[in-house]
């Protein structure tokens, strides 16, 4: 079997394999292996506040995306952004049961799908659904647990797409596994899992990241650090220096990042992608960013910050920055800004169209994914149901 | 034929599941090298591969939703939970992913996974290493819950739960680990949703799994000299439940007692005493009774004795069956100021 293994890669079947204890690294040495897992000690970023180049320095060596892949992310950023306030606005007219709103966090969003290929996978949370559109994905198959329906709406085999998950930081462990079992084939998929700041206080994310470094699982943390979970800020989240410093104790390299810098957010995310799929194992990026709605529709956010909170973040708006540097490099027009914008109305129109029609949804399909098979009693239990729906189907005629 | 220990039987399955498909591994704690400390894996690492029977870091959630991915990307993974308890820290995957995976995903995503997990007590295990946890499980929708009371069932039942479609929650009592039949191996029973009658009777139903089965079987024995024939009912799957067998049998004796370790109340047997009644009412001499540990936390070595069901407290319900029409009087007086 394999047990003599690079230890910086493991090997493509198996756990790799752990040091004896005997082996133990000097002191030195790992402060060193820890220096280098440490994130900078500046979020990374490329541009300033107002979308002009940030001193080389924040750029911490990481190397820019290509100019069509910025120009793409523009494109799909002010497309995410207008999905975004098509449904926030359908929840206000009762289409929706409720929606988390990713308004402001579209670097991140739009980041991160990019940031990986139709065959990676990607492990979603409930505020993910600007993200998962960008990813090619149906809006309306996006939106079905939202609007109230029992599944997810869409094919995740079909779609490398994991069902957006609720319970926190539980899908980050599902990514670790996924990735691993991809690994052992010998495939290059990497699993790209999102997750908020709040849920970092989980303890499946740190046995996520534990696991994932152990079995040198490639898996991309991106944690959006929004601010708030729900009402909670950061600062009674954690009392660590910043999220990305999380990483290090469980052997995983780490950064931290301008969440609201699609520049910078795509230059990491692009090394983390590359660094997990050729084999390094695991990579953490934290991203700063701001929430700038509030938790869902059902949340009223003025209980617990500042509007002229929210407004300080909203001069530091990522679509703002990447098209002023987008502008200034002449890498697109107002041609290009006119095509994005129309683009994002239509998508909202179709929406919306889709939306107002009333979906069918048949109780008796409840029975039918529980297991492969019903057993007797699910089948019983249908029996029953579909009693009561014919009553109540006689009394509509009657 | 050969004198074959549960643990043994459930070793063998394991095996022969891994040799049948190769997408089969086996993970937990302590499962490698050592061979689990039931040593229910021992030698698999050796014989089939370290990447086949590997350990994984102390944290069960982890095992879990690690285990949730990787039946996601083509797997079929098998994983311990050390002892009972210790799964209560994957609940949360157990329920809200293991479970719902399939329906949340509209049937595009299945996962054929086991969870395999020593339980139950009499064997002077110390807190937190005796729980019976079934009931949690078996109230969970999309989860089997299999449990098995002889080594053939033991290898059957578990060669099935690796080859199920969906995930199964495989309860495996540890007083039985030691406990030997004569059998071939491979070999394989009824499948799952089967009871199996264990010993045919007329007069009254016992309805029992797991650990209790050989208890239910001694009463029975026992029964004999108070000229009570007994039946043995062995639900071997508690979901799917075999509706069919138990009515069946509880229609012809008319009596039934339920028998389980695990604390009575909205426990498995207040479900099969529902069901029963539901069922057979129009058959029943007497009320359907349950012997049950107490609902008390599981008690230390010193006094699990004074909690497990035994003949005795078997005996005593089937005596208080109503047989010369003598109302069973326990509970006439009400509820205890």
């Amino acid at each position: 079997m394999t047990t003599q293994a690079d230890t910086r890669t493991g090997t493509a079947r198996g756990p790799a394999p752990a040091a004896p204890p005997h082996t133990r690294q000097a002191p030195d040495g790992t402060a060193a292996a820890a220096a280098r897992l440490l994130p900078a000690a500046v979020p990374v970023r490329f541009l300033d506040d107002d979308g002009g180049a940030a001193p080389e320095a924040e750029r911490a060596g990481y190397t820019a995306p290509t100019d069509d892949m910025l120009v793409e992310a523009y494109r799909r950023m002010v497309v995410g952004r207008r999905f975004d306030a098509q449904a926030t606005a359908l929840t206000k007219q009762g289409r929706l049961a409720v929606y988390p709103s990713s308004h402001g966090q579209e670097a991140c969003q739009i980041g991160g799908v990019l940031a990986v290929r139709d065959t990676d996978w990607v492990f979603p949370t409930y505020r993910e659904s600007m993200a998962l559109v960008a990813r090619g994905l149906d809006p309306v198959e996006v939106l079905t647990l939202l609007r109230g329906d029992w599944h997810c709406g869409y094919d995740p085999r079909a779609t490398h797409t994991a069902p957006q998950c609720t319970p926190l930081s539980t899908q980050t462990l599902h990514a670790a596994g996924l990735a691993y079992a991809a690994r052992r084939r010998g495939e290059d998929t990497v699993a790209l899992t999102f997750v908020g700041d709040g849920a970092t206080s989980e303890g499946d994310f740190h046995e996520a990241l534990n696991y994932a470094a152990l079995f040198h699982a490639p898996v991309v943390f991106l944690v959006q650090n929004n601010g708030y979970a729900i009402s909670v800020p950061l600062a009674r989240q954690t009392a660590a220096p910043s999220l990305a410093y999380k990483g290090v104790g469980y052997g995983v390299p780490s950064e931290q990042v301008d969440g609201n810098d699609p520049v910078a957010v795509l230059a990491v995310l692009q090394h983390a992608v590359e660094h997990a799929r050729a084999g390094g194992g695991p990579y953490l990026v934290e991203a700063h960013t701001y929430r700038i709605e509030a938790h869902t529709n059902a949340d009223d956010a003025t209980r617990y910050r500042d509007r002229s909170e929210v407004e300080a973040w909203e001069r530091r708006d990522p679509i703002d920055r990447l098209g002023r540097y987008l502008r200034d490099h002449g890498l697109f027009d107002d041609e290009t800004v006119a095509a994005a914008h129309e683009e994002a109305e239509a998508l909202a129109g179709n929406l919306r169209e889709r939306m107002n029609r009333d979906p069918h949804v048949d109780p008796r399909e409840l029975f039918a994914h529980v297991y492969a098979e019903p057993t007797p009693q699910l089948r019983e239990q249908l029996g029953w149901l579909e009693e009561e729906l014919a009553a109540e189907h006689g009394e509509e005629q009657g | 034929m050969a004198p074959t220990t549960m643990a043994q039987a459930l070793n063998r399955a394991l095996r022969d599941a891994m040799a049948a498909d190769e997408s089969v591994v086996m993970f937990g704690e302590d499962v490698g090298r050592l061979g689990g400390v039931f040593r229910v894996t021992d030698g698999i690492a050796a014989d089939l591969g370290e990447d086949r029977c590997f350990d994984t870091p102390l944290a069960e959630a982890g095992i879990m939703g690690f285990a949730v991915g990787m039946a996601m990307n083509g797997f079929r993974p098998v994983v311990e939970m050390q002892f009972d308890a210790f799964a209560y820290p994957a609940f949360e995957q157990i329920t809200s992913h293991v479970a719902k995976m399939r329906n949340r995903t509209r049937g595009a995503v299945s996962l054929p996974l086991v969870i395999r997990i020593p339980y139950a007590g009499g064997i002077g295990g110390v807190e937190h290493h005796c729980d019976s946890s079934e009931a949690y499980y078996a109230h969970t929708p999309g989860l089997k819950v299999v449990t098995p009371a002889t080594p053939a069932d033991a290898y059957s039942l578990l060669r099935e739960a690796i080859e199920d479609p969906d995930p199964v929650v495989f309860l495996e009592p540890k007083k039985l680990y030691w406990s030997k039949a004569d059998l071939e191996l491979p070999t394989r029973a009824e499948p799952f949703g089967r009871a199996a009658v264990r010993r045919p009777g007329r007069d009254a139903t016992l309805v029992t799994y797991g650990p209790m089965v050989p208890v239910a079987l001694e009463a029975a024995q026992a029964a004999t000299d108070e000229g009570w024939d007994l039946e043995v009912l062995d639900l071997r799957t508690i979901v799917p439940l075999d509706d069919e067998t138990l009515a069946d049998s509880v229609r012809r004796t008319g009596r039934c007692v339920v028998v389980h370790e695990s604390a009575g109340f909205a426990g498995v047997g207040a479900e099969i005493a529902a069901r029963v009644q539901e069922r057979c009412f129009h058959s029943l001499y007497a009320p359907v009774l349950r012997v049950t540990g107490f609902d008390v936390p599981y008690p230390p070595p010193m006094v699990e004795h004074s909690h497990l069901p035994g003949v005795d407290r078997i005996l005593d319900a089937v005596a208080r069956l109503q047989w010369d029409d003598a109302p069973d009087t326990r509970f006439l007086a009400g509820v205890p100021a």
